[in-house]
């Protein structure tokens, strides 16, 4: 749980800069790829941690928004030939739109039923888009979208797609950091813990669970929107339950309450099974594996790990130099340890 | 339904602020309140007693509207509040504290009562988004407000804490002064004393009046403390099963006959 605005800025402009001077240093083009699907996937991961982690409200559908807006904006540009810029702004508007109406009935429900009602509607999309072959291109996929074009400037270059998916990322980061330092995060940090005192101090629940849906579903649909122009090829096993299920882990595996961990959980995710592949047979077993492992040694998620971890590098540092010098305290080292328990 | 108001209206003392007529709340086969009629004057402290089981929360939970009644009638102020949500109830300035804490554990003690200005000090969602300087100035203004509510309560010291590292007697003052923070008019406070030590309940007390004088606001108290009760309540009511027994001053409604054999029939304590 991070708490001042300011260090979030501060990791947030590190991120960028990481991700700006990223691709030269990686100097293989199917690395650049992973990269992109990293930055996408983190996307979602953002929108669906302030959902999930922050207001505490279960989705199991959020792959249907990914794809329901990459459908719109590969239906609505390649098929019927409207501008790129416009047919992007109409699939997350879609994402956006179709959240409120399935949100206004489902958000009434708590937990585990909330879970169940998204999962039918992710289930819906998928079969959706598998059967409407017409319009979809069905389980075969949805060939020839054009490539990303905004204000006649064409992205022809997959590294010029990357820079524009990362500035979008920037900008969802930073929207998400501003709605949690806010009294928006709060109300939705108050309705998590109780939904009867959220009430009591004059907090719509109902609306700022749809608006904080709407707002994840939307976030959902930019990654869509971006992936269907990025790949120019889209197809329903990308949309399925099991992506909703990965983006779940994501969040969960990167920590909960912490945008941060999302992003950071997002990237190791889409990672792993890219490393993994070497070990051909045993891949899926090893992956399964180490989340396993991740959850047992890391309740706080990655985040809470990477924050334990810099936290007892820096403190072997310390004691290292504190024998150099050769002064038997280590009082500094132990108010340090009690000090820094709680911010993961 | 009325239409919403502003809610800026001047009350006389004598005129009451909240007034629930003949109210009625049945779960399934048990009537919890029945034909119960309840005013509560500014400036003026009502409790409401009873024994084990009388429908006080109940009554609580009706007037804050998180309990639907399915009779009756409530209004506060100029405004009829019997169709009205719990959230627009709170707005109105009609806000509860739990018999069961339910503090926002997740955040600080600051940001708890940062969190009960929210429905008073607004701007829209998407200034938020935006981080707007009007925005950030009103984010300014409630913590400035959140900070002065805590010193009230004499919580000051303990704002950047974690609320759920409070002890539970500190708790409960964070979740009067989150109350507090609301702005309301009339204040529900559901057996504020349960679960402190005599010396807490006796800060509470003091805490209580001075709530009720320095905010001039009309306090309704649900306690089974009678000690507490009869030293700082301008009113009492007494409920049995569902209904008015009783109702008059501290010393009345301690001279009731009915009030005792009331008491002594349930396990006296």
């Amino acid at each position: 749980m991070s708490m001042g605005y300011g260090k979030d800025m501060r990791w947030l402009c590190g991120l960028l800069v990481l991700l700006v001077i990223a691709p030269p240093l990686l100097g293989n083009n199917y690395y650049l790829t992973v990269l992109t699907m990293c930055c996408l996937n983190a996307m979602i991961a953002v929108g669906l941690s302030l959902l999930v982690g922050h207001a505490g409200q279960i989705s199991l559908g959020h792959a249907g928004f990914y794809g329901l807006a990459a459908y719109t904006t590969a239906v609505l540009s390649a098929t019927l030939g409207v501008p790129v810029g416009l047919s992007m702004l109409a699939g997350v508007g879609v994402s956006a739109g179709v959240a409120a109406l399935v949100g206004l009935p489902a958000l009434k429900l708590k937990g585990h039923y909330l879970a169940m009602a998204t999962l039918g509607f992710g289930v819906i999309l998928s079969i959706l888009f598998n059967e409407t072959v017409e319009l979809t291109g069905g389980p075969s996929g949805f060939t020839d979208i054009p490539r990303l074009a905004l204000f006649g400037f064409e992205f022809t270059s997959d590294l010029a797609v990357y820079y524009f998916i990362i500035l979008i990322l920037g900008l969802v980061i930073w929207l998400s950091f501003n709605i949690l330092h806010s009294r928006v995060g709060r109300a939705l940090r108050a309705l998590h813990t109780s939904e009867k005192a959220a009430q009591a101090m004059g907090i719509d629940i109902a609306r700022y669970k749809l608006f904080i849906f709407v707002i994840s579903a939307a976030f959902a649909g930019l990654a869509g929107v971006l992936y269907a122009h990025y790949l120019t090829f889209i197809a329903p096993a990308s949309f399925g339950f099991l992506f909703s299920v990965q983006l779940i882990v994501m969040v969960v595996l990167g920590g909960m309450t912490s945008i941060p961990g999302s992003i950071v959980g997002a990237f190791f995710l889409t990672v792993l099974p890219e490393f993994l592949r070497a070990f051909e047979s045993i891949e899926i077993l090893l992956f399964g594996g180490i989340l396993v492992l991740c959850m047992m040694f890391l309740p706080d998620g990655l985040a809470g790990g990477f924050d334990r971890l810099w936290r007892w590098v820096w403190r072997m540092l310390y004691v290292r130099r504190d024998k150099d010098q050769d002064t038997g305290e280590d009082t500094g080292e132990k108010t340090d340890q009690a000090g820094g328990g709680d911010h993961g | 339904m009325a239409e919403p108001t502003t809610g800026m209206k001047i009350e006389t003392t004598a005129k009451p602020l909240l007034v629930c007529r003949d109210v009625g709340v049945r779960f399934g086969g048990l009537q919890a309140l029945s034909g119960v009629n309840f005013e509560a004057c500014q400036g003026e402290i009502t409790a409401v007693i009873g024994p084990n089981g009388a429908g006080k929360t109940t009554l609580i939970n009706a007037i804050s509207g998180m309990v639907q009644a399915q009779q009756g009638a409530f209004r506060l102020g100029a405004d009829d509040i019997t169709r009205a949500q719990p959230h627009e109830r709170s707005r109105l300035g009609l806000v509860r504290t739990f018999q069961n804490l339910e503090i926002f554990s997740n955040m600080t003690v600051l940001e708890n009562v940062m969190a009960g200005c929210h429905a008073r000090l607004r701007v829209p969602a998407w200034a938020s988004l935006l981080r707007t300087r009007k925005s950030l100035a009103m984010e300014k203004t409630i913590r400035n407000e959140a900070l002065e509510v805590l010193d009230f309560v004499g919580l000051f010291e303990l704002a950047k804490y974690q609320a759920r590292d409070l002890p539970f007697g500190k708790q409960r003052l964070l979740e009067l002064a989150r109350a507090l923070a609301a702005g309301p008019r009339v204040l529900l406070l559901d057996e504020p004393a349960a679960g402190l030590n005599m010396s807490e309940t006796q800060v509470l007390a003091d805490l209580i009046l001075s709530v009720r004088d320095h905010y001039r606001l009309s306090i309704v108290l649900v306690e089974h403390d009678m000690d507490l009760v009869m030293r700082i309540s301008d009113q009492v009511m007494v409920l049995c099963f569902g209904q008015v027994i009783s109702r008059g001053t501290p010393a009345q409604v301690q001279c009731d006959p009915g009030v005792i054999s009331a008491y002594l029939g349930d396990d006296e304590d």
